[in-house]
C-alpha cells in the first residue's frame, strides 16, 4: 500500500474533500457563505435561549463563549461520525470499481469535518471579540483537546463505517446514541448542576466530556471543572485517553479486516 | 516468490467464493429476535484454482461467457476483491480501472470531473494540470466539442461525450499495467476507431495490458495471448486465433444452438417415417471429430468421420451405404456412397450389428449448420433397406461465412494496358 503522504494519495484526498465541499452547497445562492452563516445563526439562537432567557450559567464567567465552545466541539464529533458512518456505503461506486485505500475515504470525511470545525472556531472568535473576553494564555493548549476529540472520532468512525456496510440499522442506533451522549456530556449545563460527585466522576470518563471541559478550562475560564478536579488526581485524564486508544486501535484493526470485503458486501 | 524473469502479474492458485445470503438479513432486529437461526448462504465458487502468468509488455486477453468469472478475476488482480486462497503478485505499478469514468459525478463540471477521476487513477496535482491541458486539446474531445462544455455540469453532457471524456483521461494514465474491462462496448463507430488507434499506441509502448472483451475480432487483433475462462475455471491459454476458435467451439457446445430453423428441422425429422424394406436398420449416426470424439461441432477445415451404426435383420450378401450432407435449406452438397467408391460392404448375419466409418480428410464446408442423411441400399441400389433423413446435425464454426464452401483460389493480378 502506498504511504499516506504519497503524492497520489494527497491529490486524491484533496479531490475527495473538495468534491464533498462543492456538492454540499451545490445550487445554493450564498454557497460557501452558508458554512459560516449556519453555525452563526445556530449559536445566536442557543445564546438567546440559554444565556439570555434561562440564564443557565450565570455563575460561569463568559458563559456564552463557554457554551459555544462546547457546542462547536460536540458538533465536530457528531458531524464526523455521522458522515463517516455512511461514507463507505455512499462511495460504493468507487469501492466496487477501483482500488483506492479505503481508509482514505474516512480521512477525507474527517478533513471535511476539521475544515468545518475551523470555520466554527472563526465564529467563536467573532463572539469572543464581540463579548470583549480576554483570551487566556492557556489557550495554546486548545489544539491538544481538538486532536484528542479528532482521534476519538476517527476511531469511532472506522468502526461505524465498517459496521454500516453489513448492518444498516447502525445509522438509527447511532442517532439515538448521539442524542443520549449529547445530554450525558456537560454541554448545555454546567458541571456544577450535578450534585452527586460519583455521577460527575462517571460522566468524566467519557472522553468527550473530559476533552470539552478541558478545552473550556484552557480557553474560556480556568474555573471550569476538569477531570482532575473531580477525581482529585491529576493523572485521571489517562482513563479517557485509554478509552480513546482502545477505540482507535480496535477501529483500525476492525476496519482493516473488513475493508477487504467492502467491495463484495456493498 | 519465485522471481521469474519478465512475469509482471502472477496469479497463483486463486480461489474465490461469494457468499450469497438467501434472505438478506441485514437488520439487527432479526438477529436479536432470532439469534440462533443461522444465516443461510449460497456459496458460489466463482473462480477455481486459477493460475496465470502475464509477462511484461504483453497484451493479454481474457474471454469467457457472462458470469464465467472473468470480471471477478480482473477485480482480484486490481485488488478490489481479496481471494479466499492463493496469491496474486503484481510486479509493478497497476492502474486499476475496471470501468471508464469511475467517480464521475453528474453534479460536477467537466473540469472538476477530470480532476476527480484523474486523482482516482493516481495522478498527482501537477500531472493533473498537464493532463487537463492535454485533454482539452485532445482530438477525441475536440471531435465531440467538449472543450466549450468543460465548465458545464456533467449531467448536461450526452452519454457519448461523457465516454469520450472518461476515455481521454484513462489513456493518459502512466502505468506499468492497465486493466481494461469492456471498453469498446460503448460509443459509436468513430469512437471505437479512436479506441483502436489508442490501443495500437499502447501496444507499441509496451505497457502490459489485461483486456477483457466480447469483441473477438479486436481480441484477435491486439492480444499476444488469450486465456479462456469458463465457469470459474481456466480452460486454456494460448495463441489468440486458436483461442478464439476454441472459445467459439466451447460456446457452441454448451449453449446448444438455438437456431429456429434448426429446431423446426428436428421436429420434422422425428415425425418422419423411415422408408425402406427394414432388412437392415440404421441404429444411429454420429459425427466424430479430429480427436476421435463424438461432436456436434467441428472447426473449419477440421477433418471428421461420419459413423453409421447398423443392424442386420435379414441375410443378404452385400449392401451399399450412401451419405448425403445437406445445408440448412435442404440442398444436398455432397452425396458419396460405397458403391461409387468401390468399397464393398458384405452382409452380416441377422441380429448382429456393426458400424461403417466414412472419413473425410478434407473439409471444405464453411461455417454453418449441416445435416447428414444416411441410406442403406441393396447391392444394386434399387430399393432402400433403411433411409434416415437428417439423421444428425452438426455445425461448422470459426471463420467467415461466404458461401457454402471454403475454397481459396490462388490470386494473381496482371496489368494488361500499357
Amino acid at each position: 500500500m502506498k504511504h499516506i503522504y504519497s503524492k497520489e494519495n494527497k491529490a486524491l484526498l484533496s479531490e475527495l474533500v473538495r468534491t464533498d465541499f462543492k456538492l454540499r452547497y451545490q445550487g445554493s445562492v450564498l454557497g460557501y457563505a452558508w458554512s459560516l452563516l449556519r453555525p452563526l445563526f445556530m449559536f445566536l439562537i442557543l445564546y438567546l435561549v440559554f444565556a439570555v432567557l434561562f440564564k443557565v450559567g450565570k455563575t460561569i464567567p463568559n458563559y456564552p463563549i463557554y457554551l459555544l465552545l462546547g457546542i462547536v466541539l460536540w458538533t465536530f464529533f457528531q458531524e464526523m461520525t455521522q458522515q463517516s458512518l455512511g461514507a463507505i456505503v455512499g462511495r460504493g461506486d468507487l469501492i466496487r470499481k477501483i482500488m483506492i485505500p479505503r481508509w482514505l475515504i474516512i480521512v477525507s470525511v474527517s478533513i471535511g469535518a476539521l475544515i468545518n470545525l475551523g470555520l466554527n472556531l472563526v465564529v467563536v472568535m467573532i463572539f469572543v471579540a464581540i463579548s470583549g473576553m480576554d483570551l487566556l494564555r492557556t489557550s495554546v493548549w486548545l489544539p491538544l483537546y481538538i486532536i484528542e476529540i479528532y482521534v476519538f472520532a476517527v476511531g469511532v468512525s472506522l468502526i461505524l463505517s465498517a459496521l454500516f456496510v453489513k448492518y444498516r440499522d447502525i445509522s438509527y442506533i447511532w442517532e439515538v446514541l448521539l442524542q443520549a451522549g449529547f445530554y450525558a456530556t456537560p454541554i448545555l449545563y454546567p458541571m456544577s448542576l450535578i450534585s452527586n460527585i460519583n455521577i460527575q466522576k462517571i460522566i468524566f470518563l467519557n472522553p468527550l466530556a473530559q476533552a470539552i471541559q478541558g478545552a473550556r478550562n484552557v480557553f474560556v475560564t480556568s474555573s471550569s471543572t476538569t477531570i482532575g478536579n473531580v477525581w482529585l488526581n491529576k493523572f485521571a485524564f489517562l482513563i479517557p485517553l485509554f478509552i480513546i486508544f482502545i477505540f482507535i486501535a480496535g477501529g483500525a484493526i476492525y476496519f482493516k479486516k473488513e475493508s477487504k470485503y467492502f467491495a463484495e458486501n456493498l | 516468490m519465485k522471481n521469474e524473469k519478465g512475469v509482471i502479474i502472477k496469479v497463483e492458485n486463486i480461489n474465490k467464493t461469494f457468499k450469497l445470503p438467501h434472505e438478506k438479513n441485514t437488520s439487527i432486529k432479526n438477529i436479536i429476535i432470532n439469534p440462533l437461526r443461522k444465516r443461510t448462504f449460497e456459496r458460489q465458487q466463482v473462480l477455481k484454482n486459477i493460475n496465470i502468468d502475464i509477462k511484461k509488455g504483453e497484451f493479454f486477453g481474457i474471454i469467457g461467457r457472462n458470469g464465467s468469472g472473468k470480471s471477478t478475476l480482473l477485480k482480484l488482480m486490481a485488488g478490489i476483491y481479496s481471494p479466499d486462497s492463493g496469491l496474486i503478485h503484481i510486479n509493478g505499478n497497476l492502474t486499476p480501472f475496471i470501468e471508464l469514468g469511475v467517480g464521475f459525478n453528474p453534479e460536477l463540471t467537466g473540469r472538476e470531473n477530470v480532476y476527480l477521476n484523474g486523482a482516482l487513477l493516481g495522478f498527482n496535482r501537477k500531472e493533473m494540470k498537464d493532463m487537463y491541458d492535454e485533454i482539452v486539446e485532445f482530438e477525441i474531445v475536440e471531435f465531440a466539442e467538449i472543450k466549450k462544455f468543460m465548465d458545464q455540469k456533467l449531467k448536461n453532457y450526452s452519454s457519448g461525450m461523457q465516454v469520450r471524456l472518461a476515455f481521454s483521461i484513462a489513456i493518459r494514465v502512466n502505468t506499468d499495467i492497465l486493466i481494461i474491462d469492456e471498453v469498446l462496448a460503448v460509443g459509436d463507430i468513430l469512437f471505437q476507431e479512436k479506441c483502436f488507434q489508442v490501443f495500437k499506441n499502447i501496444k507499441k509502448s509496451k505497457t502490459t495490458v489485461v483486456f477483457v472483451s466480447h469483441d473477438l475480432n479486436s481480441l484477435k487483433e491486439f492480444c499476444d495471448r488469450i486465456a479462456i475462462i469458463d465457469r470459474g475455471k481456466l480452460v486454456d491459454i494460448g495463441d489468440p486465433s486458436k483461442m478464439v476458435m476454441e472459445y467459439e467451439a466451447l460456446v457452441a457446445e454448451t449453449e446448444d444452438v438455438s437456431h429456429e430453423e434448426y429446431d423446426k428441422h428436428e421436429e420434422i425429422t422425428k415425425s418422419r417415417s423411415r422408408p425402406g424394406t427394414g432388412d437392415y436398420n440404421i441404429e444411429k449416426v454420429e459425427v466424430i471429430n479430429n480427436d476421435g470424439k463424438k461432436a456436434k461441432h467441428l472447426l473449419e477445415n477440421e477433418s471428421f468421420t461420419v459413423r453409421v451404426y447398423y443392424r442386420s435383420n435379414k441375410n443378404i450378401p452385400s449392401f451399399v451405404c450412401g451419405i448425403s450432407i445437406t445445408d440448412i435449406d435442404g440442398v444436398s452438397l455432397i452425396g458419396p456412397n460405397t458403391k461409387d467408391s468401390k468399397f464393398k460392404l458384405p452382409g452380416i448375419k441377422p441380429q448382429s450389428e456393426g458400424y461403417i466409418n466414412a472419413f473425410f480428410s478434407t473439409n471444405l464446408l464453411s461455417s454453418g449448420v449441416y445435416f447428414i442423411t444416411v441410406g442403406l441400399f441393396d447391392s444394386l441400389v434399387s430399393k432402400p433397406l433403411d433411409y434416415y433423413e437428417k439423421a444428425v446435425k452438426f455445425k461448422i464454426i470459426g471463420g467467415a461465412n461466404h458461401g457454402k464452401f471454403n475454397i481459396e483460389p490462388k490470386w494473381s493480378n496482371h496489368k494488361t494496358s500499357r
